[in-house]
């Protein structure tokens, strides 16, 4: 109990780097996937192979495998990442830990998030979209008016999954020199080598209500866009 | 796919622009390859001396180890987790609030948790400064827990796919919820569970990596000594992640194969994730 009473700024501090990997993350690779998924089910085939690649080759590829490339062996060609420390915004600047930590956790998220997005437009019936051009509805119209809606309704639940699995992913980073709350864990079990279970549970229930707050998030938007299906 | 939700069959105006848009997408791809292959080769990362410890017989026998012990933590993890599995997706099952309630708060524990973090708590708790169990055990440990209570999960959800009408014929001839389970729910379970299984057991094996942070042994761990003698952390990194590659696409070359045999075309089997909203897949 003491170890977290005493040092509780570090476990703050902890869990607002895993937050901030997380946000930073999430919305990348939200991003990133989009493009992924649109390159994947667009109708050139070159795109869609490329991004099927990407996908196959970063979902079997371990995620600390991804940090290493990223951390470890693109310094060595040249890629430190480390210009980012320059741009600053007021008081606040990104280090280049934090940095290359978000470019794994996004190139690796982003294949997940591309599979959840096309999955989600798989799940629409093709007589939806066959209407829409029956009724005359331009590309652009069947896509913001029948397909997407529909889209978003069934992406949802595998997006919060794959965003959860975001949020344990960032402990990640503690191998690569960001005191984010697992890099705390052993930060704290190294100082209070007595107090190791109560640390872990302390530690747990941070990221318990963090995956609980987005789980519930996606909960609410999901019954949200359920009632305005009605 | 010929019939895209997304767009008519192409007329020929479309059919030029698509034209157009293949070879320029073509050679941006192209460019962007022959870029980082320039920019290795600028580096010295393709001359053949940071290689060649991956076609010397003795660098081999050590990598082919390290993968040996990555491939026992993840088999091991995922035996034990089946165990683990099978005991908290039945008591998930049980009519009684009091074996109910531990169970499903055991499962959305270690589903919430981060692997590395258990991984470090057993590490710190019983392993450094001469405790019991090795780092290898720890990944053990930490992989049984949180793939055991996944498995749980698509258990009872395996369970739950059984059509109803089995368990109740099975009741009208007078058999016990025990004997329902085991003698009639779970062989048809096991059948729609498998395809989900060997997608975990690939979740296992690149969760094995994380025993980096913990000193375990491992494909990941063996990458350090082979880059810091020759210097050679681009060439290792591929080598190694291409190993991963091939042994994960197999395992999924294999669960595809069982989805066909055993469950057919129809849908993956739906595993409610963490938090209790329906259906997606762990990743």
């Amino acid at each position: 109990m003491e170890a977290i009473t005493t040092d509780f700024d570090l476990y703050l501090k902890g869990f607002g780097l895993t937050v901030g990997l997380f946000v930073a993350s999430g919305i990348a690779s939200l991003v990133f996937g989009a493009l992924l998924a649109a390159a994947r089910v667009g109708p050139i085939s070159v795109l869609a192979k490329a991004s099927a690649a990407y996908v196959t080759l970063f979902r079997n590829t371990p995620l600390l495998m991804i940090f290493i490339f990223i951390a470890i062996a693109m310094p060595r060609i040249g890629f430190t990442f480390n210009f980012v420390e320059e741009i600053r915004v007021g008081d606040w600047n990104i280090s280049g830990f934090f940095f290359r930590a978000c470019l794994a956790l996004t190139l690796y998220t982003s294949a997940f998030v591309c599979e959840a997005f096309r999955s989600g437009i798989n799940a629409v019936p093709l007589g939806q979209a066959e209407a829409a051009r029956a009724l005359g509805l331009t590309f652009g119209q069947n896509m913001t008016n029948i397909v997407m809606p529909q889209a978003m309704r069934a992406v949802v639940p595998p997006l919060t999954s794959v965003q959860i699995a975001l949020i344990k992913n960032t402990s990640v980073a503690a191998a690569f020199g960001i005191a984010e709350a697992t890099a705390t864990m052993r930060q704290l079990g190294n100082r209070y080598g007595d107090q190791t279970v109560e640390i872990f549970f302390f530690i747990a229930v941070g990221y318990i209500i963090i995956v609980e707050v987005v789980a519930l998030g996606s909960y609410a938007l999901e019954r949200r866009w359920k009632a305005a299906a009605r | 796919m010929s019939a895209s939700v997304l767009f008519d069959t192409p007329g020929p105006k479309a059919r030029r622009r698509h034209r157009i848009f293949t070879i320029v997408s073509l050679l941006v791809l192209v460019g962007f390859l022959v870029l980082v292959v320039m920019r290795l080769n600028d580096r010295g990362q393709l001359e053949y001396a940071l290689w060649e410890p991956f076609l010397t017989p003795a660098y081999l026998e050590v990598i082919l180890e390290a993968l040996l012990k990555t491939l026992q933590m993840a088999f091991g993890a995922i035996l034990l987790a089946i165990a683990f599995g099978v005991v908290f997706g039945i008591a998930k099952l049980s009519d009684h609030r009091i074996v109910r309630a531990p169970a499903w708060l055991v499962v959305e524990f270690f589903r919430a948790v981060p692997v590395l973090l258990l991984m470090t708590f057993f590490w710190l708790a019983f392993s450094i400064g001469g405790g019991p169990l090795s780092p290898f055990w720890c990944v053990v440990i930490a992989l049984t827990l949180y793939n055991g209570s996944v498995l749980a999960e698509v258990l009872r959800a395996g369970i739950n796919a059984v059509p109803p009408g089995q368990a109740e014929a099975a009741y009208a001839i007078g058999m016990r919820k025990s004997q329902v389970i085991w003698l009639i729910q779970l062989p048809q379970a096991v059948k729609i569970m498998l395809p989900a299984l060997i997608s975990q057991c690939v979740v296992a094996l690149k969760d094995t990596s994380l025993g980096f942070y913990i000193t375990a042994p491992g494909l990941t761990a063996v990458m350090r000594p082979i880059y810091l003698e020759f210097q050679n952390q681009v060439p290792t990194a591929i080598v190694i992640a291409l190993i991963y590659i091939i042994v994960n696409l197999l395992l999924t070359g294999l669960a595809t194969y069982l989805q066909h045999k055993l469950v057919g075309e129809k849908k993956q089997l739906d595993v409610p994730m963490v938090g209790g909203v329906d259906s997606g897949r762990a990743v």
